[in-house]
């Protein structure tokens, strides 16, 4: 971690390795202060790592990077320990959280983070970017929470690029809060909701089987991608009807 | 290059399908989202910035001659609903057949062997614009106008909405449509240096929950 | 190289009589009327009738998506996949007149996918008087009209019962019952529609729908010859 006129700049890097007897190894496990890093028990082949923020942020001016490799063979299982609140700086300019994944062949990438707040008056760009190789296997949460309990949110977005053995298979940016394009919250986008968020699934098994697209409610659909992959969107009033949306829309697809 | 040929491509009844769908008007009537002229405002907007920009950048891309494959393979990437992607295809293949019978063209032709099936339609329309004599600033201005115009017309039909009301959402959203096409004039040219991973992929959550809602709805009055 | 190779590229663009193969394509033959006039139910008896001699299959253009193509589907007239629905956004006509787009590529999957075929019928929605097809559309035209609709819809003429290739006057069984006079119809329709035919029917009991077969039939002879 630095800190430089601009804000603050952290890194984290996770490399997940096969360790040869049936498990998974942490080679690399590079966290600090708001992206500090911790390994807690896994589950059979499956290494846990828990981001654990020392301090809330992002805020204005603050740029995170969060790097994970899962590599050929290797299972791997990323949380956080709590939501991750975007809040105004004293610095000027917008804050960058930049998530760059890659799941090699054969190996499993589950990252399952807590919910993003965007706080009033915050303006956070958050990139998302995860390559998978054509045996790989992903499972991806983001939720977004726009303003703490009866607060206007801030300004977001949100870029995620996923591509499966070289091709992009999904590549979405939503935009809210004030500033964005106009129209965000209106019958088109959120339609007043304060939750959005999504799940990826990628399954080689899809290439030759896709998902069959279906609705839960009139707030959320799962969705075949045209590749080996599927997307649960939804839109729901607070964080925990989004997450038991996910929630559902995950076990429907059965487990991984 | 004739500006009367943008009259054309533009045109309503221009026959290439778009009378049969909604544009996600009729999922979020039926919703309770669009219920005047002030929530189609609203609905407008935002497919306006986010599916209408995406749509007037592929158009104005394939005007400027980028790829139709990799623009077709980055329209399926941007568009996460199964059904969009089927009806962006339909459309896609009814504007290839006007087109090619409006403004014979070898690329049309071209487009159309290569795309049996249908390509995504904003590919198809910037392909089109070219044979029509048309540049990218057009195609996007097409674009971007057909993001709006469907939904207005549709929601005349299943509101009974007042037609002059419609007509001036279209007016009064004019602004942000000059704003749209040269977003996507700027995107297109980006695209031709730097590939279509220089394409906006703005999306409206309720767009996509929504289409997937009204395909499986048993009875409807549009397609998509 | 051929001077003409219209024919040599990717599908049709519009009423071509070939196909990009160069064979002869199917004759079309669109059928349209008011609602509740019996389009869909001559549609049903043509097929019966037609089935075993041609290979047929049917577009229907429905104001409320399947509505039609599922009635077809549950009188198992035809097999599912010789009956496609096109979605007409509320407004039938359109898809049959001014943008004709969907409707040919529903006869040109049907006949790609079930082919070769003899003939295609082309369903409309039930809409007013005056829709009528595009002749980018279909080779010829039945006009169904019906008597319990007003005895006087032939005098009032309009587009489908002044111009369709055949007028088809419906449910001649009920004239009695709602007082509908077939004389008068008869002569109205002349004085509008001069020599072109038309043909009286009751799909309850016979000779059905036997003369609009034969007219049918005699549309494909002088297709195919």
């Amino acid at each position: 971690m630095t800190t430089a006129t601009g804000g603050v700049r952290a890194l984290a890097w996770i490399v997940a390795r096969d360790d040869g007897r049936g498990g998974t190894s942490l080679p690399v496990l590079d966290g600090g202060g708001p992206l500090a890093l911790r390994r807690t028990r896994g589950s059979g082949a499956e290494a846990r790592v828990v981001l654990v923020g020392a301090m809330s942020g992002p805020l204005g001016g603050d740029h995170f990077t969060v790097e994970a490799d899962v590599e050929a063979g290797a299972r791997l299982h990323v949380g956080s320990a709590a939501a991750t609140i975007a809040l105004p700086g004293q610095n000027k300019g917008d804050a960058r959280y930049e998530v760059r994944l890659s799941v090699a062949d054969g190996g499993e990438l589950r990252w399952l983070p807590e919910q993003l707040i965007s706080a009033r008056g915050s303006d956070l760009h958050v990139t998302t970017r995860v390559d998978v190789g054509a045996s790989g296997r992903l499972v991806l949460r983001e939720e977004q929470v726009l303003g703490r309990v009866g607060e206007e949110p801030g300004r977001l977005s949100s870029r995620i690029r996923v591509s499966v053995a070289g091709r992009l298979v999904l590549d979405q940016e939503l935009a809210c809060g004030p500033g964005a394009p106009g129209g965000w919250d209106g019958p088109a986008g959120l339609g007043g909701c304060r939750a959005v968020g999504q799940l990826v699934v990628v399954r080689p098994e899809f290439a030759d089987a896709p998902v069959a697209a279906r609705v839960l409610g009139d707030g959320a659909a799962v969705m075949p991608l045209a590749g080996p992959a599927a997307l649960v969107s939804a839109v729901a009033a607070d964080a925990l009807r989004l997450r038991g949306l996910l929630d559902e829309a995950l076990e429907s697809l059965g487990s991984v | 290059m004739s500006r009367a040929a943008l009259l054309v491509l533009a045109d309503g009844r221009f026959p290439a399908g778009g009378h049969a769908h909604s544009g996600g008007a009729e999922a979020a009537v039926k919703a309770g989202r669009i219920t005047g002229a002030a929530s189609l405002e609203d609905f407008c907007r935002g497919r306006l910035h986010t599916a209408g920009l995406v749509a007037a950048s592929l158009a104005a891309a394939a005007a400027l001659g980028v790829d139709a494959v990799a623009l077709d393979g980055a329209a399926d990437a941007r568009t996460p609903s199964p059904a969009l992607r089927t009806a962006g295809r339909k459309l896609g293949r009814q504007l290839m057949r006007a087109a090619r019978a409006t403004w014979p063209s070898a690329e049309l032709d071209d487009l159309a062997r290569r795309f049996p099936k249908g390509a995504h339609q904003p590919v198809v329309l910037g392909v089109a614009a070219r044979a029509a004599g048309l540049g990218a600033v057009e195609a996007a201005y097409c674009a971007a106008y057909e993001s709006v115009s469907g939904p207005a017309s549709a929601t005349v039909r299943l509101l009974s909405l007042d037609p002059f009301d419609a007509t001036a959402v279209l007016a009064r959203l004019a602004p942000e449509m000059d704003r749209v096409a040269d977003r996507a004039v700027e995107a297109g040219r980006r695209v031709v240096d730097d590939g279509v991973d220089e394409l906006p992929a703005g999306s409206g959550p309720l767009l996509e929950i929504g289409a997937e809602v009204h395909a499986a709805w048993a009875v409807r009055l549009f397609a998509s | 190289m051929h001077l003409d190779h219209s024919h040599d590229g990717p599908s049709a663009v519009s009423a071509d009589a070939r196909r990009p193969d160069g064979s002869r394509r199917a004759l079309r033959i669109g059928l349209g009327g008011p609602v509740g006039s019996g389009k869909t139910a001559t549609v049903a008896a043509l097929c019966r009738a037609l089935r075993d001699e041609l290979s047929l299959a049917v577009v229907t253009n429905d104001i409320y998506t399947r509505e039609d193509a599922e009635f077809l589907l549950r009188e198992a007239v035809l097999p599912p996949e010789r009956i496609t629905a096109v979605e007409t956004g509320a407004c039938p006509h359109t898809a049959i007149r001014d943008d004709i787009s969907a409707n040919l590529e529903a006869v040109e999957d049907l006949e790609d996918e079930v082919g070769p075929l003899d003939l295609i019928l082309v369903e409309s929605g039930g809409d007013n008087l005056t829709a009528t097809f595009s002749k980018g559309l279909v080779d010829a035209q039945i006009f169904v009209i019906d008597v319990a609709g007003g005895d006087d819809i032939p005098r009032k003429g309009g587009p489908g019962v002044t111009t369709a290739d055949l007028l088809v006057v419906n449910k001649t069984d009920l004239a009695p019952y709602v007082g509908s006079d077939l004389s008068r119809m008869a002569a109205d329709a002349k004085a509008q529609r001069a020599e072109l035919p038309v043909v009286f029917q009751s799909l309850r009991g016979e000779p059905g729908v036997r003369g609009v077969a034969e007219w049918v039939r005699a549309q494909l002879s002088a297709w195919t010859a």
